[in-house]
C-alpha cells in the first residue's frame, strides 16, 4: 500500500510536520511541500554542496537525505541563519567581500561556513577550504569566499570575546 | 525514483526480521552511496531498512584489545572521538577523505565497505589492520577477515537476510604503524585512481609483519600478501620499502577508464605504496 | 585618473544581496503555481540512430501521467526556413530538433519525448515506459573524424560552405572560411625562427551549478507565459515563438535569478517542452534538469583540433602567422570557431597571415557559448607556441609580447582595426607585477604567462528611470542579472543623477515590460545596459531641469545640473528636493533610453601561474595565480575582480582536469559534479587581481565589458608553467596527472621532446 508518512521535525527553531512519500529527499521535502526553496539543488547526488542544511549540529547535503530521516531531527536552513532582521555577520561578510555572484551556491556556503565557525572560531585559510571543500562555486573561484569567511570568524571572535 | 516503503528497526533483531521478511529490501546507513544509486536506476527496493538506529550498529568503543566500529557509524564521528583518533590514526584520516565535510556527516565506513567499490578508501585499509567484520544473519553470527568481504565490483559476501554488523580492528600498539594514501586528481571530492593501505610492525628495529591492499586497481580492494610479506624480517630501509612497493605494482590487475590508464596506475601503485610505507615506518618508529 | 566619479569605481553592497544570502531570492527552480505539473524529458540512449518508432501509450496510460509530447506534437515542418536568435542565422528545423528529436537522434541525451504528471517521480517512471525503436548508427565523435570521406553523416541535407560559396557536397563540414591577411607564404620565407604545433582541448562544460529548468503555462487565451532562469529573456521570448510557430506577442517571459550561465544559458531547450505540455493540459508544467540532463543535453563548448605556426625575425618581429582550426559544433552547425579565428592571433600585430577555420557536427550535444567562445582554445595554442618562439629566441616572454603587441590601428587578419585598446598596459602590468619577479619557492615549480583578447558584444538594450518623490528612483532593465549588474547598471545611472548607487533601485522585468534587450552575455551587460541606463539617467536629467526651471519660472536653457543639484539665477535645489516637488509641474519623470552599440570595447587579460609538479604522479598544483585585465573602467571594482577571478579558475579547470570523457560508442561517462571535475575551494590558492584601466572612448564611462577574456589566457600558461617546472610541452587539454605523467615519460625516452 502506498501511502505517504507523517514527518514531525523541527526546522529552523520551529516544529513542522508534513507528509512525504518515503522515496522524497529532504530536499525535495524542504523545497516543494514546505516552501522552503532558499536550499538549493545543483546536483541531487551530494557532489555540489548547494543543498547542505544542519541536521541535529551536523552539515549534510539534504538530497542524500530523506524526508522521513528528518522525523524527530532538528534541521537548519539558510533561512534559518539571519539573526531576526539583523543579517548574521556571514551573510553580511559575504555581501561586503562580493563573495557571491550568481548567488546559487550561497546557502550552501552559507550553511556550510556557520557549521564551522560554530565549531572552529578560528580556522586557517587551509581549513576553510578543506571544510568548504564539498561546496562548488563556479562563479568567484572561492577567494572573496574564503575572506569573507575569514572576515566573518574575526568579527564573531570579536564579538565573543 | 520508484516507491520503495521506509522502516527504522531500533534494534538489530528487528532489522534481520525485516530483512528477512523482505526479500527485496536494502539496508540504508548513510545513504550517500545508495540513494545516488537508486536514482541512477543501479539499484532497486521495495523497503529501505534504515539500520542507523540500531545500537549494535551504532557502536563505537575501545578497549585493550582495540576498537569496535558500527557498521552504520558516520565518518565524523570516527575522526571527531579523540580516542580513536589518537589509536587509530590512519583510520581517522581514512574518515576524513571519504566525500567531504557533508559526506562524512552521514557516510559510514561499514557502508563504505558494503558498496564494495573497487575504489573504496577506506577498505585497503581495514585490511592492513587486520580488521575483522561481524555479520548477523537468520543462522546466527559470524566472522570473517576483511579482505574476503568485497566479492566483485558493488558485490559482498552478505549473504541472504544478512547484515554487517561492525567491525573489529585490534589495537596497534607500540611499533605498529599504519597509513592509507590515495591518489586523485583534485585535492578532496574525487575517486582514488589508486589507494594504497598499509600497516608494519617492529621488533627491534625489523619489520616483525606488514600488510600492504590496494584500491581501484582489481575488481575488488586487492590484499598484496606478497608486497607486505617482502618485509618480514628486514629492516625497513628505502631498498626494502621500494622492492614491497614493486611487489604492490606487480599484484595490480588495473583497467584503463576515464580515472586513469592502466598503466598509469600500476605505476602509481608503486609510488603511493612507497609513500605510504615510509609514513608508516615513521609512524612506527615514532611509537604513534 | 582624470575624471572624478563619485559613484563610479566604489563597491557599494548589490541590490539583491539580502534576497541572496537570506534563500528568498527566487531562481527559475523554485517558481511553482497553482495547479503545477512536472515534466519529465526522455533523452536518447544512443549517439547516433534513426527513430523508428515511438509508442507512448503505456506512458500515457499511467496513473498521475496528463501528457505525452514528441515531436509530433511541434507545429507543421518549417521547410528551410531560417531565423536568427541573437546568435547567427540558423535553420528552424535545426533550432526545433534540438529541443525534441525528429526522425533521428544526433547525440546521447538528445531530447525524444516528454511527460507531465502529477510528480516528478511519477513522471519518470512513465517516461521509461515509452517504447522507442531504435536503428543506431555509427557514430562520429572529433572533428578529424567526421571531416573524413566516409564518415557517418550526421544531416543528409547539410551541404558545406567553403570560403563563402555554398556548394553540393554532403558533408559534416558545415562551414570552411579563410581569413587572409599580406602573404603567409612570403612571410613564413623572411622568418628567422618557426615555432609550430598541433593541438587538442576536449570539450567542456560551463558548468553553472543551477540546472536549467523552465514553468509554462499556455493559457486559456492562446498566450504562453515562460518563467525560467536565462541569460536572455528577449531570446526565450524569441526562440520559444519561432519554436511553437506562434507570434512573439504571444510569448511573455518571466526571467527568474539565474544561478550561472557562462553562455550555456542562452538557447532554449526546456521552454517550447514545457509550453507544449501545458497546451495539453491546461495546466503550468514545470520541468527541471538533473546534472546529468544539463552535461550531456545542453550546449558545452567545442572540443578543437588546431594547428598554428609562427615565424619571426631573430629580434623578435612576428613576421608570419598560420592557423588551421577545426571545431567541434556538436550535433548541429555552429561551433564558435569564428570568434576562435578572429582571436587566434587579436594580441599581435602581424603582417603575413592566413587562418582557416572549420565548424564540424560531431555526435556530441549541439555546443553553445562558454565564456569568450573559440578564443580560449585558440590561444592554448597560440600562447603555448609564444612562450616556445620566447625561448629559441631567449627573449623574456612578456618582452616578445610588448614587441608585437596589438595597438590603437592595428588590423586584425579578420578585417577590422582596433581602436584603443589596452593589450600593451596589460603586457606592462603583468611585467611590473611582483608575482612575475618573486621567486619561486621549491623545487618542482615554473611560472608561466599568457595573455587573450575578447569582444565587447554590443547588441540592443533598454531601460526606464522614474523618479519617485523621495528623491529615489526605480530603474527597469532587461537584463537577467547573473553576477551583480543590477549594481553595477545602476550605478551608471546614479552617477549621473548625482545619487548614491543605493538611491537607484533597479528591477529585472519580464519580456512585456520593458524594450527589447539582448542576452546578458558577450562582456555587455555592464557596457551596455550600463550605457543604455547612463542615457535614461540624462533624458531623467533633461526632464528634471525643465521641472526646475517651470518650478523657478526660469528658461530651460538656463539650469544646470552638477552631481545632483540642480541651479539657475540663484535657484538651488538638490535632486531630492525637485523630486519632492515634480508633482507640482506636470507629473511623473520617466527617462528612457534604447541603445545598441556596435564595434567598441574589447578587452585583454594576462594571466600568471606558478604551478608545482609532481614528477612521480605528474599532479599539477597551482601555487600562485595572478590576473590582470582591461576593464577600461571598473565600474564595480569587486565585482570585476570576482569576474577576473572566477573566469581564471574556469580556466584552471579547462586547463587541469574537466573534459567529456567519451566512450567508444558516443556516452559521456563522466556525467556528474565528482567525475566532471572542477575546481573545489580545496584546489586554488587566491587569486591575485590587477585591474588595468585604458577607457574605452566611445562608451560614456570607458567601460570595456570584463565578463570573458579573463578565461582566456590561463590553460596556456598553465601549459607554460607545466614545461618551466617539468620540462614538458602538453598540447591536448586537460593536462591531467595521466597526461603529465605520459609527457614526463616520453622525455625522459627521448630527451628531445
Amino acid at each position: 500500500m502506498q501511502s505517504k508518512v507523517h514527518v514531525q521535525t523541527t526546522i529552523n527553531g520551529e516544529p513542522r510536520e508534513f507528509l512525504c512519500e518515503p522515496r522524497q529527499s529532504l530536499l525535495e521535502c524542504l523545497r516543494d511541500t514546505l516552501g522552503l526553496t532558499g536550499t538549493k539543488e545543483g546536483c541531487n547526488d551530494g557532489n555540489c554542496g548547494a543543498c547542505t542544511v544542519t541536521m541535529d549540529g551536523r552539515v549534510v547535503t539534504s538530497c542524500l537525505v530523506l524526508g522521513v530521516e528528518a522525523a524527530g531531527a532538528e534541521v537548519t536552513t539558510v533561512e534559518g541563519i539571519a539573526r531576526g532582521s539583523a543579517l548574521h555577520p556571514l551573510q553580511r561578510a559575504f555581501l561586503e567581500n562580493a563573495a557571491l555572484q550568481c548567488g546559487i551556491c550561497t546557502p550552501g556556503f552559507l550553511v556550510a561556513a556557520n557549521a564551522l565557525l560554530e565549531a572552529e572560531p578560528d580556522p586557517d585559510e587551509q581549513r576553510i577550504r578543506l571544510w568548504l571543500a564539498n561546496n562548488l562555486c563556479r562563479c568567484t573561484g572561492y577567494d572573496k569566499i574564503i575572506r569573507a569567511v575569514q572576515q566573518a570568524a574575526r568579527e564573531m571572535r570579536g564579538a565573543n570575546a | 525514483m520508484k516507491w520503495f516503503d521506509y522502516a527504522a528497526p531500533g534494534s538489530l533483531s528487528e532489522a534481520l526480521g525485516l530483512l528477512e521478511r523482505n526479500p527485496g529490501a536494502l539496508l540504508l546507513a548513510g545513504g550517500t552511496d545508495l540513494l545516488v544509486q537508486m536514482r541512477a536506476r543501479r539499484k532497486q527496493a521495495d523497503l529501505l531498512i534504515d539500520v542507523k538506529k540500531a545500537p549494535e550498529l551504532n557502536e563505537l568503543s575501545l578497549d585493550a584489545g582495540g576498537l569496535t566500529l558500527g557498521a552504520s557509524v558516520p565518518c565524523y564521528r570516527v575522526y571527531g572521538n579523540r580516542d580513536v583518533a589518537r589509536a587509530f590514526p590512519a583510520l581517522a584520516e581514512v574518515a576524513g577523505l571519504i566525500g567531504g565535510t557533508q559526506i562524512q556527516g552521514r557516510a559510514s565506513i561499514g557502508g563504505n565497505l558494503c558498496n564494495a567499490a573497487p575504489s573504496a578508501d577506506a577498505v585497503p585499509l581495514l585490511i592492513a589492520l587486520s580488521a575483522r567484520c561481524r555479520i548477523a544473519g537468520p543462522g546466527g553470527e559470524r566472522e570473517m577477515a576483511v579482505e574476503d568481504f568485497c566479492v566483485a565490483p558493488g558485490r559482498n559476501a552478505l549473504g541472504a537476510g544478512e547484515i554487517l554488523v561492525s567491525l573489529r580492528i585490534p589495537a596497534g600498539g607500540a611499533g605498529f604503524g599504519a597509513h592509507y594514501l590515495r591518489f586523485i586528481p583534485r585535492n578532496e571530492m574525487d575517486i582514488a585512481v589508486v589507494g594504497s593501505g598499509v600497516s608494519v610492525r617492529l621488533e627491534g628495529g625489523v619489520v616483525s609483519a606488514a600488510r600492504v591492499a590496494l584500491a581501484a586497481v582489481a575488481p575488488t580492494p586487492l590484499f598484496a600478501r606478497e608486497a607486505g610479506d617482502s618485509l618480514v624480517g628486514k629492516a625497513p630501509d628505502a631498498a626494502a620499502i621500494e622492492e614491497a612497493a614493486r611487489l604492490a605494482s606487480a599484484a595490480a590487475r588495473p583497467i584503463s577508464d576515464m580515472r586513469g590508464p592502466a598503466e598509469y596506475r600500476r605505476h602509481l601503485c608503486g609510488v603511493l605504496t612507497r609513500r605510504a610505507l615510509t609514513a608508516a615506518v615513521a609512524a612506527a618508529q615514532g611509537g604513534k | 585618473m582624470s575624471t572624478q566619479y563619485t559613484v563610479v569605481g566604489t563597491r557599494p553592497v548589490r541590490h539583491d544581496g539580502a534576497d541572496k544570502v537570506t534563500g528568498r531570492a527566487i531562481y527559475g527552480g523554485d517558481f511553482t503555481a497553482a495547479g503545477l505539473l512536472h515534466g519529465f524529458i526522455l533523452r536518447s540512449p544512443h549517439a547516433h540512430a534513426a527513430i523508428k518508432r515511438i509508442d507512448v501509450s503505456k506512458a500515457t496510460a499511467y496513473p498521475g501521467v496528463k501528457a505525452v509530447v514528441t515531436a509530433d506534437d511541434m507545429p507543421p515542418a518549417p521547410g528551410d526556413k531560417i531565423v536568427d536568435l541573437g546568435e547567427g542565422e540558423t535553420p528552424l528545423s535545426y533550432v526545433r530538433g534540438n529541443v525534441l528529436a525528429s526522425g533521428k537522434v544526433l547525440y546521447k541525451g538528445h531530447a525524444v519525448a516528454a511527460v507531465a504528471a502529477v510528480n516528478p517521480h511519477v513522471a519518470e517512471e512513465a517516461a521509461r515506459l515509452i517504447e522507442i525503436d531504435y536503428e543506431v548508427l555509427p557514430c562520429t565523435l572529433t572533428a578529424p573524424d567526421a571531416m573524413r570521406d566516409g564518415a557517418p553523416i550526421l544531416h543528409a541535407d547539410l551541404r558545406m560552405k567553403e570560403l563563402g560559396q555554398k556548394t553540393d557536397r554532403v558533408s559534416n563540414i558545415s562551414d570552411h572560411f579563410r581569413h587572409v591577411m599580406g602573404d603567409a607564404e612570403k612571410g613564413f620565407a623572411e622568418a628567422e625562427v618557426v615555432v609550430e604545433g598541433e593541438f587538442n582541448t576536449s570539450t567542456v562544460h560551463q558548468g553553472y551549478i543551477e540546472p536549467h529548468n523552465a514553468t509554462a503555462l499556455w493559457n486559456n487565451d492562446g498566450r504562453i507565459h515562460v518563467w525560467c532562469s536565462t541569460q536572455g529573456s528577449f531570446v526565450v521570448r524569441d526562440a520559444t515563438a519561432c519554436v511553437l510557430d506562434q507570434p512573439v506577442s504571444q510569448v511573455k517571459v518571466t526571467p527568474l535569478e539565474i544561478g550561472g550561465g557562462f553562455g550555456g544559458k542562452i538557447p532554449v531547450y526546456l521552454e517550447p517542452v514545457a509550453a507544449l505540455l501545458s497546451k495539453k493540459t491546461g495546466r503550468p508544467v514545470r520541468i527541471l534538469m538533473s546534472r546529468q540532463d544539463v552535461f550531456e543535453g545542453t550546449g558545452p563548448t567545442p572540443g578543437s583540433h588546431l594547428k598554428v605556426k609562427i615565424g619571426a625575425r631573430r629580434d623578435g618581429k612576428i613576421v608570419a602567422a598560420q592557423a588551421w582550426l577545426a571545431y567541434e559544433a556538436g550535433a548541429y552547425p555552429g561551433a564558435m570557431v569564428g570568434p576562435g579565428a578572429m582571436c587566434v592571433f587579436a594580441a599581435y600585430d602581424i603582417a603575413n597571415v592566413v587562418i582557416d577555420g572549420y565548424d564540424v557536427v560531431v555526435n556530441k550535444p549541439s555546443t553553445a557559448a562558454y565564456r569568450a567562445p573559440g578564443a580560449t582554445n585558440a590561444a592554448f595554442a597560440t600562447e603555448t607556441l609564444m612562450d616556445e618562439l620566447a625561448a629559441k629566441l631567449g627573449m623574456d616572454p612578456i618582452e616578445l609580447r610588448l614587441a608585437n603587441a596589438a595597438k590603437e590601428g592595428t588590423r586584425r587578419a579578420d578585417g577590422p582595426k582596433f581602436r584603443k585598446i589596452g593589450c600593451v598596459e596589460v603586457l606592462q602590468a603583468m611585467k611590473n607585477h611582483p608575482h612575475y619577479s618573486a621567486p619561486l619557492g621549491g623545487p618542482n615549480r615554473g611560472r608561466g604567462v599568457a595573455i587573450g583578447f575578447w569582444f565587447n558584444v554590443g547588441l540592443p538594450s533598454s531601460c526606464t528611470i522614474s523618479v519617485n518623490a523621495d528623491g529615489t528612483v526605480n530603474l527597469v532593465e532587461g537584463s537577467t542579472d547573473i553576477g551583480g549588474t543590477r549594481t553595477s547598471v545602476a550605478m551608471q545611472a546614479a552617477e549621473v543623477l548625482g545619487l548614491r548607487a543605493e538611491e537607484v533601485l533597479p528591477t529585472v522585468v519580464d519580456t512585456d515590460s520593458v524594450g527589447f534587450t539582448g542576452v546578458t552575455g558577450g562582456s555587455r551587460t555592464t557596457f551596455a545596459t550600463g550605457w543604455a541606463a547612463h542615457d535614461a539617467a540624462q533624458d531623467v536629467v533633461r526632464q528634471m531641469k525643465e521641472r526646475a526651471a517651470k518650478l523657478w519660472e526660469a528658461a530651460p536653457e538656463s539650469v544646470t545640473c552638477e552631481r545632483g543639484v540642480y541651479q539657475s539665477n540663484g535657484h538651488s535645489a538638490t535632486f531630492r528636493e525637485l523630486a519632492a516637488r515634480i508633482g507640482e509641474t506636470s507629473g511623473p519623470v520617466v527617462g528612457r533610453a534604447a541603445v545598441n552599440p556596435r564595434g567598441v570595447g574589447g578587452s585583454f587579460a594576462g594571466a600568471i601561474a606558478d604551478v608545482e609538479v609532481d614528477p612521480e604522479t605528474g599532479k599539477t598544483t597551482v601555487v600562485r595565480f595572478t590576473s590582470v585585465q582591461d576593464a577600461g573602467r571598473a565600474i564595480h571594482p569587486s565585482y570585476v575582480e570576482g569576474q577576473m577571478q572566477g573566469g581564471s579558475v574556469q580556466g584552471i579547470g579547462w586547463a587541469l582536469n574537466e573534459e567529456y570523457f567519451m566512450n567508444g560508442s558516443g556516452a559521456m561517462v563522466n556525467s556528474s559534479l565528482l567525475d566532471y571535475r572542477m575546481p573545489t575551494a580545496l584546489d586554488l590558492p587566491m587569486i591575485d587581481t590587477q585591474i588595468v584601466e585604458v577607457p574605452n572612448p566611445a562608451h560614456p564611462f570607458g567601460v570595456r565589458g570584463v565578463g570573458e577574456a579573463n578565461i582566456v589566457p590561463p590553460p596556456a600558461a598553465l601549459a607554460n608553467a607545466i614545461h618551466a617546472a617539468a620540462g614538458v610541452r602538453m598540447r591536448r587539454l586537460p593536462m591531467n596527472p595521466p597526461a603529465v605523467m605520459e609527457a614526463i615519460w616520453r622525455k625522459s625516452t627521448s630527451p628531445d621532446s
